[in-house]
């Protein structure tokens, strides 16, 4: 079994340069206390509130890689720490995204943890308190992690179900940082600055966003979130109609509902 | 005439005798005869299936019709008569023989009704809409509902809009009109029109009547420049259909002499100091969409709302106050929190706030913000005296308490349809649904603590080893899947051929791996319990013992499941027992609520499918399915369910739930099941089993067939 295998290029994931984030409160602070103790970071929040755009920032500031994995119901703890493959006649071991960051200091990021499998949180349990290993069965190896290595998961409490629910045992393990909608003076910067459209546009799609999140729970499982809000604004900054911009990058993604999308579109077209 | 004539003409007399009952009514069906063979065969034959199927409603009702058709169909063409006639019979059902009769009378006048439905916005259609549209709006969250008389007002809680709006020809501009009424009803209470003391403030005119006139149009001006600058869109289009109805020229010279309500610091006070200059001079203009004013509604609800707030507020407040004190490890005082409203300029269109107490910042709970929201929009400050934590026992909350009406007291109310939901029943007769005609309440099973439980599982110890077994076998395992392209390990029995082939000079293969595949049963199960009094006894026991055993295998395959059990008497009283929804836990109380099913009444069936299929369609499975346990045919205590009425309905209510994705199954003990199972549920979706006794050791039998 050859060691080095098929190597994953770390460098690669290397963030150059800044990306775009305002912060809503002291996450950043928080987060680089966390980094410097070697604890693990749990993200909370609805989707689209900037979870990724912090992670992908605080890579930046701190100088590490960030590998990102998005969890999905089929991912194993295989797909994670690695696997053998067989190239020219023998197998070869490739190390899994974690692996790869556990081995060259990097952020992981494990993006929407709660669809992942279960025996895959038992593979970050020893990961994330203060043993920082990662026992690889396979190889017989037991990775200790280097000390840039951080380990980072998000988790959106709002698709709470028996099914998709986070172990106590799971989630004692870290510093959580939650995560909400912007203040309307903060997200209408953040619409501006990623989309580049006038401010009056901005302050009536933050408008917008406040609407549909009056409708959460009353038809609605989640308001438009801010990443909504800058397709949008990118729709209409190359010139689709404000009303159609609403209509196909927040309604459509928020609802199929044919009522509820009505009524969304009413509220759209009142306000533009 | 000729005899083939003359006997023809016989036949559909006596066919008419028959419908019209004539032997009860002593009705002339004579005069009907030639009008109807004056008709081509065709519309002849159209007029008799109507007469036949209004005749299963009301044979009066069906006779008027026949006398009426001939000039019906020189009014409308085939397509008219038929909406005319559905339109009598949704009359018939909703209000009765006399609205229905006028329908039928009004023929001529239909023509001009249908295309007002047809053109205009019809509230029971657009509420699905309207409701979001304007919860979306910021503000106190708003009920709609339907207004009495035909204009649009709001009391400051529900907005009353018209049932139908029909005063443009496009049938978008009348829904655009429909919404207009609504936004400036949300305006009202939004922008604060019943702030000032107007009701006191009117009082003091000559004519309080013409200074309220002048006050709504002063407001109107005043909110409509609030709309321009909150809903611009909206704004235009409410010109656009001011326009349209001609309402505007009026308008304009009032609009000049009141432009200072068009600032954006106006407010309902300026427009009262106002009416004082204008009052008498001018004639107040009405604008298409304003609707009227009750004040002293608006008063009343105002002032219960207030108190009510005011209470909730004080009590929430104290119950933050002793939390706080806890988590800081202090003795609770009665000091009182500090609200901030936060500024935000332009954006300012929803009400955010910043509470404190002691200088410690607390996040504001999303109900507590509801309610300060309705204060700031009835005060526009929230008064001090809302922020002094209320005392021990200071307050009787349950007089505010809105859900402590138990679902078993409305029944037996006057109003007993409220909060109950109506479902429609199918009338074969008439070909076609009776509009909200079910009148459905779910209820909830009393528990009863016995030991019933642990006898069955007693009784059935082996049955349930044996159960237990057969149940594990089917549960879902990961299955391990050799020779993939892609997998988890290596599949060595796969390389070593691989490497022999490659030492033959053959190509080697690349499915070299094995993938565990994990086999999900992604079923939800619905079981509708009959609890008829005909289950009485030891069907009753059979039922009870079954569902236990029959849960006892659904834990261990992991199937969503849930139990309901239905009964009931006549339409206005369907009634169905929760026993175990989907989100409940199998734990003592559900076995309490198992022990506690007991014999009702009647077997109204379609009522039920209909309903339990749509709380199925709410479940996400691949496979949903609805199993009946029943003892015998539909029936209900009005005579006419009995027999092939109820049996239509329920044939009609279970190809509605197959077309909706789920799979109905029929398990009966009724020995004559045969000869109505295959009509209602299809061939193979039912079972009849001879002993009750074998109910419980089938129905888990029958549930493993079924799904696998």
């Amino acid at each position: 079994m050859s060691e080095q295998g098929l190597v994953l290029k770390v460098e690669e994931y290397r963030i150059e340069e800044e990306p775009y984030y305002e912060a809503l409160g002291s996450e950043i602070e928080i987060f680089e206390a966390a980094y410097a103790n070697h604890l693990p970071v749990l993200l909370k929040g609805p989707t689209g509130c900037g979870k990724t755009r912090f992670m992908e920032h605080m890579a930046w500031r701190l100088q590490r890689p960030l590998i990102t994995v998005s969890c999905h119901d089929d991912l194993t703890a295989s797909d994670l720490v690695g696997r053998f493959l067989v190239k020219s006649g023998e197998t070869r071991w490739m190390d899994g995204p974690l692996a790869r960051a556990v081995r060259c200091g990097a952020i992981c990021y494990l993006d929407e943890i709660v669809e992942a499998r279960k025996d895959t949180m038992v593979v970050i349990h020893p990961l994330a308190d203060d043993r920082r290993v990662l026992p690889m069965e396979k190889t017989g190896e037991l990775l200790q992690a280097s000390d840039g290595f951080c380990l980072s998961v998000s988790y959106n409490p709002g698709y709470q179900s028996v099914l998709k629910d986070l172990k106590q045992s799971t989630r004692q393990r870290f510093v959580a940082l939650e995560f909400s909608y912007p203040s309307a003076e903060l997200e209408r910067k953040v619409v501006c600055s990623e989309s580049g459209i006038d401010v009056s546009m901005a302050v009536n799609l933050v408008k917008f966003a406040h609407m549909t999140r009056n409708l959460k729970g009353g038809g609605l499982d989640e308001g438009a979130s801010t990443r909504l809000l800058v397709h949008a604004a990118k729709l209409m900054s190359s010139g689709v109609a404000p009303v159609a911009a609403c209509h196909s990058a927040i309604s459509q993604a928020l609802t199929d509902d044919a009522d509820m999308l009505s009524a969304i579109d009413e509220l759209a077209s009142s306000l533009f | 005439m000729s005899n083939t004539d003359f006997n023809q003409r016989k036949a559909v007399q006596r066919q008419l005798d028959e419908w019209l009952e004539v032997e009860f009514t002593f009705r002339e069906t004579d005069e009907l005869i030639e009008p109807l063979f004056a008709l081509p065969v065709k519309t002849r034959r159209f007029v008799l299936n109507w007469v036949e199927r209004i005749a299963s409603a009301h044979t009066e009702m069906a006779y008027q019709f026949a006398l009426k058709s001939t000039h019906a169909l020189t009014v409308l063409d085939e397509a008219g008569v038929e909406s005319w006639l559905l339109f009598v019979l949704e009359q018939y059902d909703r209000s009765g023989l006399q609205p229905a009769m006028a329908v039928i009378h009004d023929v001529e006048n239909f023509q001009q009704h249908r295309f007002e439905r047809e053109s205009g916005s019809l509230y029971e259609k657009k509420a699905a809409i309207l409701t979001p549209f304007v919860r979306g709006l910021s503000g106190r969250a708003l009920k709609l509902e339907v207004s009495r008389d035909d204009s649009a007002w709001t009391d400051s809680e529900t907005l009353y809009l018209p049932a139908l709006v029909a005063r443009l020809s496009d049938k978008k501009d009348n829904f655009l009109l429909h919404k207009a009424m609504a936004a400036h009803l949300w305006a009202q209470t939004r922008f604060g029109t019943f702030q000032c003391d107007w009701l006191q403030a009117l009082s003091v005119y000559p004519d309080p009547r013409q200074a309220l006139a002048l006050f709504h149009a002063l407001e109107t001006i005043r909110l409509d420049s609030c709309i321009s600058r909150y809903l611009p869109g909206l704004y235009r289009e409410m010109q656009r259909l001011r326009a349209a109805l001609d309402d505007t020229a009026a308008t304009a010279v009032f609009a000049r002499q009141a432009s200072v309500l068009q600032s954006a610091s106006a407010q309902s006070r300026d427009s009262l100091q106002l009416l004082g200059k204008l009052y008498g001079d001018c004639k107040a203009p009405v604008c298409c969409y304003q609707g009227r004013m009750e004040p002293q509604i608006v008063q009343s609800v105002m002032r219960a709302r207030q108190q009510r707030e005011k209470a909730l507020i004080r009590v929430k407040l104290a119950e933050m106050a002793e939390e706080h004190a806890r988590q800081k490890g202090r003795e609770p005082t009665d000091s009182e929190f500090d609200i901030q409203q936060k500024a935000d300029d332009e954006l300012n269109d929803h009400f955010e706030f910043e509470l404190s107490i002691q200088e410690d910042a607390l996040t504001v709970p999303p109900d507590l913000a509801q309610m300060l929201t309705s204060v700031m929009l009835d005060f526009s400050e929230i008064p001090n005296e809302y922020l002094t934590p209320a005392g021990p026992g200071e307050y009787d909350l349950s007089a505010y308490d809105e859900t402590a009406v138990e679902s078993e007291d409305v029944w037996k109310g006057a109003y007993h349809e409220e909060g109950a939901s109506l479902h429609q029943e199918w009338d074969f007769a008439r070909q076609c649904h009776r509009k909200q005609w079910c009148v459905m309440r779910e209820l909830e099973v009393k528990p009863l603590y016995d030991d019933f439980y642990q006898q069955t599982m007693q009784k059935h110890a082996r049955l349930i080893k044996s159960l237990h077994r057969t149940f594990e076998m089917l549960r879902g395992e990961d299955k391990l899947l050799k020779r993939q392209t892609y997998g988890d390990e290596v599949d060595i029995d796969a390389l070593v051929e691989a490497y022999a082939d490659t030492h033959y000079g053959l190509e080697m293969s690349d499915r070299l791996f094995t993938h565990k595949h994990k086999v999900e049963r992604n079923i939800a199960v619905m079981f509708m319990v009959d609890m008829s009094g005909s289950t009485k006894g030891w069907i009753n026991d059979a039922e009870r013992e079954s569902l236990f055993l029959l849960a006892e295998s659904l834990q261990i395959l992991g199937d969503r499941y849930a139990i309901y059990g239905f009964s009931g008497v006549t339409r206005k009283r369907c009634e169905l027992f929760r026993i175990k929804s989907f989100d409940d836990a199998y734990d003592a109380e559900t076995r309490a609520r198992i022990s506690g099913i007991e014999a009702k009444d009647y077997t109204r069936m379609g009522v039920a499918i209909r309903h339990l299929s749509g709380l199925l369609n709410q479940v996400e499975a691949r496979i949903k399915l609805l199993i009946t346990l029943s003892d015998g045919k539909p029936e209900d205590y009005d005579g006419y369910y009995r027999g092939e009425y109820g049996i239509e309905d329920t044939r009609m209510a279970l190809y509605e739930a197959r077309r909706d994705g789920v799979h109905p199954y029929c398990i009966t003990i009724d020995k004559e099941g045969q000869d109505y199972l295959p009509h209602m549920y299809g061939a193979a979706n039912y079972t009849v089993l001879e002993d009750v006794a074998m109910l419980p050791l089938k129905v888990s039998d029958i549930y493993r067939r079924l799904t696998t």
